[in-house]
């Protein structure tokens, strides 16, 4: 009985745990929920509860958010910038990310690691001179210049993200492409590439979430309204004085916030085993 | 000994003068990758060098060499030693609250139990929402009037109206609030990582080291620990790092504030930099970072060399 009772407690202990966590981790988010659907009337009114909807729920701050603000241009702004990053990554990251894999020299892989620290190089370092270049290309001020910048964290993160899936693609499917008359690049594009394309949707993805998160360069380089990205728009401009329109702008962080948790939530295992690098085997 | 067959010999393809050389074709492939970023991390890197010893600022680009002039001007400030302190406490208190956070929740998640992937999911949230985004939201949570935290404290009849806490307004809260933000959103990370490590552990291992008599903590600490140790310094890099030169938790919750107790470095190379224009000192600033980068890579380094070994 009394094991029966130290065992129930043991139970009830480790639910309590982890709905305590649940709470934690999630509970900002229901807040983004709740506010954005919410009455004014009711947001502003300390005497009700604020857990719950004390009026009915509206879509009045989602309707606003489309129609008097730049909402739509920015999702747009989004869409293009990550879009062009994606491009770009691909197309240098796909080769790099093979040749790395492939070289079998000290010196390869000394590359492939210093291409990779160069993700840590952070933004905050680089912004100043990269404003300066940016002026000197007259983009400041438009998103282009992310078009330009993003790729410098997305490119080794990504290069290195791919040298992992090529190194796990037997080398002696495109060795026996090779004897079968296929040339070296032609071994890389027609068995390499088709090969690894789920690792290459990972890439996508990420390269896609990692614009979408990006803040600190978006606030350097853009401070034209219609030239911002989701992220910079919803974070700075439905602000006009010292008055934040809250129903906007959770509503707004809301509908940015959902794809890009849903999308990383499913690659998750593949961007922890990406920068850890298979660390334990 | 017999000759078996004779290879036969490749069709001439377009290519082949260029790339039938593996190292050429290498080189080839890697080399937009390398030139993007050279141009645009390595140059840009030399440059935040150059212009922090010069007298460059947006509106007077002259490239005057001033040596460490501006370094100097840097620690002799005041309001930049509190900042340089505020980073350090911002990132190891930050750290190790995440760290103890994950470990606890990993502890949670190492046992199976119905709807274990849908907690994981939700416990991810932090880790996977945009930062800029997630800090927002926080700063509606620790509004000064309408904050649920305030309100349930009156509620509960804890505190009073009269008393309750301006999170944001008081220095030491301030700290306290951008510190727990941060640890938000990097406990889910801690968790996957520690999750990784420990699911990675073979499990004949440690029955290996239970039939030699090893008990609960003896396989915690000598068995599994060692093991798991190689990817959670590598996660607690990545926290150090971007914990260390964040700029965007402070310029959305604080600006630097109340009163710089809350500026942090990233945040002070911006106000100086960019907003103030002089990219001189601002520069001067951000390298700051640069010796605490240098040493946390050359950890990053030894730990993969030991892996690839």
């Amino acid at each position: 009985m009394n094991r029966l009772l130290s065992r129930s407690l043991w139970e009830l202990g480790f639910f309590l745990g982890v709905a305590f966590f649940v709470v934690l981790a999630a509970f900002p988010f229901y807040w983004m929920v709740i506010t954005a659907f919410k009455e004014n009337s009711d947001l502003y009114d300390v005497s009700n509860i604020p857990f719950w909807f004390n009026d009915p729920p509206t879509l009045e701050h989602i309707k606003y958010l489309f129609q008097e603000t730049l909402f739509a241009r920015w999702l747009w702004n989004s869409l293009v910038i990550g879009l062009c990053v994606t491009a770009i990554t691909l197309v240098t990251a796909v080769p790099a990310g093979y040749a790395l894999a492939r070289m079998k020299s000290r010196k390869g892989e000394a590359l492939g690691i210093t291409i990779f620290l160069t993700y840590l190089v952070p933004p905050t370092l680089l912004f100043l001179p990269l404003s300066r270049i940016i002026a000197e290309l007259g983009l400041q001020n438009s998103m282009w210049s992310l078009v330009l910048v993003y790729p410098t964290f997305t490119i080794p993160f990504c290069s290195w993200l791919l040298m992992g899936f090529f190194k796990a693609l037997p080398v002696e499917i495109e060795e026996a492409a090779i004897v079968d008359g296929c040339s070296l690049f032609g071994a890389f594009v027609k068995m390499a590439i088709p090969l690894s394309l789920p690792g290459i949707l990972t890439v996508v993805i990420f390269t896609f979430t990692l614009t979408l998160q990006e803040f600190v360069y978006a606030l350097t380089f853009v401070s034209a309204s219609d030239q911002k990205p989701i992220t910079l728009g919803v974070a700075t401009d439905l602000i006009r004085g010292d008055i934040f329109y809250w129903g906007e702008i959770m509503a707004g962080a809301l509908i940015a916030s959902v794809p890009v948790a849903i999308a990383y939530n499913l690659f998750l295992d593949r961007f922890i085993s990406g920068i850890t690098g298979g660390a334990v085997k | 000994m017999a000759v078996i067959a004779e290879p036969i010999a490749k069709p001439a393809s377009r290519f082949q003068f260029f790339f039938d050389r593996r190292e050429v074709l290498d080189m080839f492939l890697v080399a937009p990758a390398v030139i993007y970023v050279l141009l645009l991390v390595g140059l840009p890197l030399l440059l935040a060098v150059y212009y922090s010893v010069s007298t460059y600022t947006v509106y007077d680009p002259t490239w005057t060499f001033v040596g460490l002039r501006n370094f100097i001007d840097i620690i002799q400030n005041p309001t930049f030693i509190e900042t340089l302190v505020n980073t350090f406490i911002f990132t190891f208190g930050s750290q190790l609250l995440g760290l103890v956070l994950g470990k606890f929740g990993a502890f949670l998640l190492l046992r199976p139990f119905p709807g274990r992937k849908i907690v994981r999911a939700l416990i991810v949230l932090p880790f996977v929402i945009p930062v800029a985004l997630a800090t927002i939201a926080w700063r509606w949570l620790f509004d000064s009037l309408y904050s649920v935290f305030n309100w349930t404290f009156i509620a509960l009849g804890i505190l009073d109206r009269a008393d309750v806490p301006n999170w944001l307004g008081t220095p030491w809260l301030a700290m306290l609030c951008v510190i727990i933000i941060n640890a938000w959103r990097f406990f889910p990370f801690a968790i996957v990582i520690f999750l990784a490590g420990i699911t990675a552990v073979p499990q004949d291992v440690i029955d290996a080291a239970t039939v030699d008599g090893a008990g609960f903590w003896r396989r915690n600490y000598q068995i599994i620990l060692p093991m798991i140790l190689p990817i959670m310094v590598i996660g607690l890099i990545f926290g150090i790092v971007f914990t260390f030169t964040d700029l965007s938790i402070v310029f959305l919750l604080t600006q630097g504030g109340p009163v710089g107790a809350t500026s942090v470095l990233g945040f002070a190379g911006f106000q100086t930099g960019i907003v103030s224009g002089d990219v001189a000192h601002g520069a001067a600033i951000s390298l700051f970072m640069l010796p605490v980068l240098l040493v946390v890579v050359v950890f990053m380094l030894r730990f993969i060399r030991r892996r690839e070994i």
